[in-house]
């Protein structure tokens, strides 16, 4: 089992007048690691529900496994999605908890799910509805580490965990992974802290996809060139700039999309070259100081993204 | 570990590299697994083997099916002749323009390295003679 490919085509979804996913399309590959990034709002948490078969799409598909998954039982067998409310029976002990899953699930690992409780601290004796909230969180993501479904959707699980709680999960996310391949999402708003886990990226922004590609050569797209204003002026002429700072006669430019011979050029010219992590690549995509329509603009071109 | 502006897989790579050029790894000596890489640093497996297929593309390790990475023969020669290449445009020149940034004198340059060099190699080669020795 290497997981369920994901394919999203023209997906549209409207609540009343509100347009959550505005006609995006892009893939996950099967046995990946996919972040799905993007701020409040942004169509994060519809097109998971979509993916799960929670809710309907407007217009457009998901196809999971090749299919649609809404009332298909095979495909939703092999469907995890956990959101941050946990998604599971609030006033059972978590002990009945995992007997549930173990009937319903047959992927369901009860062994690995009583580790990772031990690990995460949790006590199974308990009802869900009667943790803090960071250890509810944590009860979903031992649910959704434990299925070990094909296709395993992880909606800001980690809210309310803290530091420590959230590494061991990092932790045992990958090592079960690693394990046991499968297609795994993990929307997060701890771009920091959840990126180098990740093999790909989707970003959303306003119902769009901003960027949707492997995650190294996404960042490798963001450039800062630091030097004297002129020259680096010079240097990102004609390019997309979406940051400038200044301080005195040196200036820093943060430009999207790299050039082959960047490294030589900017030697000659006496200038500097840094890399821009993803989540500051993600703040300047997704942060629109002007309107919509600069929004728009900021979408990643196929050359840029490739 | 692996803050740096630098790619990941090419900070893997470049640890790695250091550790053969070091001796820390020898010839024929197994390289930690992309699965462990991932685990101890928390990263992605594909990023750690990104960098090991850099590094077998180099002949710096080989992989044993089913067995793991090897150190290649030579690979520490192999890095240390590329290193020695680059060793003045990477290193040395950047000192002289230093150097010249700030105004001193070629020949103060030199003269600290040979002052150096000197005193790293008595360091290294004890004379057995009293006085020499002397610090």
């Amino acid at each position: 089992m290497t997981g369920f490919a994901v394919q999203v085509r023209d997906l549209t979804v409207r609540y009343g007048s509100t347009v959550a996913l505005d006609n995006v399309s892009f893939d996950l590959r099967p046995g990946v690691i996919t972040g799905l990034l993007g701020r409040n709002g942004s169509g994060k948490t519809t097109f998971l529900s979509v993916a799960a078969a929670f809710r309907r799409a407007t217009s457009g598909a998901v196809l999971v496994d090749g299919e649609d998954p809404w009332e298909n039982a095979r495909v939703m067998g092999g469907t995890c999605l956990v959101r941050e409310s946990g998604d599971v029976l609030l006033d059972e002990p978590i002990t009945e908890n995992l007997g549930f899953l173990e009937q319903r699930r047959p992927t369901f690992d009860r062994t690995a799910a009583e580790t990772l409780l031990e690990v995460l601290e949790i006590d199974p004796s308990k009802r869900p509805d009667k943790l803090s909230r960071g250890q509810r969180s944590a009860f979903g993501v031992v649910v959704g580490v434990a299925t070990r479904a094909p296709l395993t959707l992880l909606d800001e699980v980690h809210l309310g965990m803290d530091a420590p709680a959230r590494y061991a999960f990092y932790d045992a996310l990958l090592a079960d992974w690693i394990e046991h391949p499968r297609t795994i999402v993990l929307s997060s708003h701890l771009i920091g802290e959840v990126e180098r886990l990740l093999e790909d990226v989707v970003i959303l922004d306003h119902g769009q996809v901003l960027a949707a590609d492997d995650a190294a050569t996404l960042r490798e797209q963001g450039l800062t060139v630091t030097g004297p204003a002129d020259a680096v002026d010079t240097f990102v002429a004609g390019r997309r700039v979406v940051a400038r700072q200044a301080l005195g006669r040196t200036a820093q430019a943060t430009v999207i999309g790299s050039v082959p011979d960047d490294g030589a050029r900017a030697r000659a010219a006496g200038l500097e070259l840094g890399a821009v992590g993803l989540q500051d690549l993600f703040v300047h995509l997704t942060g629109h100081p002007a309107a919509d329509d600069t929004a728009r603009a900021d979408t990643l071109t196929p050359q840029e993204s490739r | 570990m692996f803050d740096g502006r630098d790619p990941l897989y090419v900070q893997i790579a470049d640890q790695i590299r250091n550790d053969v050029l070091s001796g820390a790894l020898q010839a024929e000596e197994q390289v930690m697994s992309t699965t462990q890489y991932a685990t101890t640093f928390r990263i992605n497996p594909a990023t750690a083997a990104k960098a090991f297929a850099e590094l077998v593309d180099e002949g710096v390790v080989y992989k044993r099916r089913g067995v793991g990475m090897f150190v290649a023969p030579g690979a520490r020669e192999k890095l240390r002749a590329e290193r020695r290449e680059s060793f003045f445009a990477d290193v040395v020149d950047p000192v002289l323009e230093q150097a010249r940034l700030l105004g001193i004198d070629v020949d103060e340059v030199v003269a600290r390295l040979r002052e150096r060099a000197d005193h790293a190699g008595r360091a290294a080669h004890p004379d057995p003679t009293p006085q020499a020795g002397a610090r």
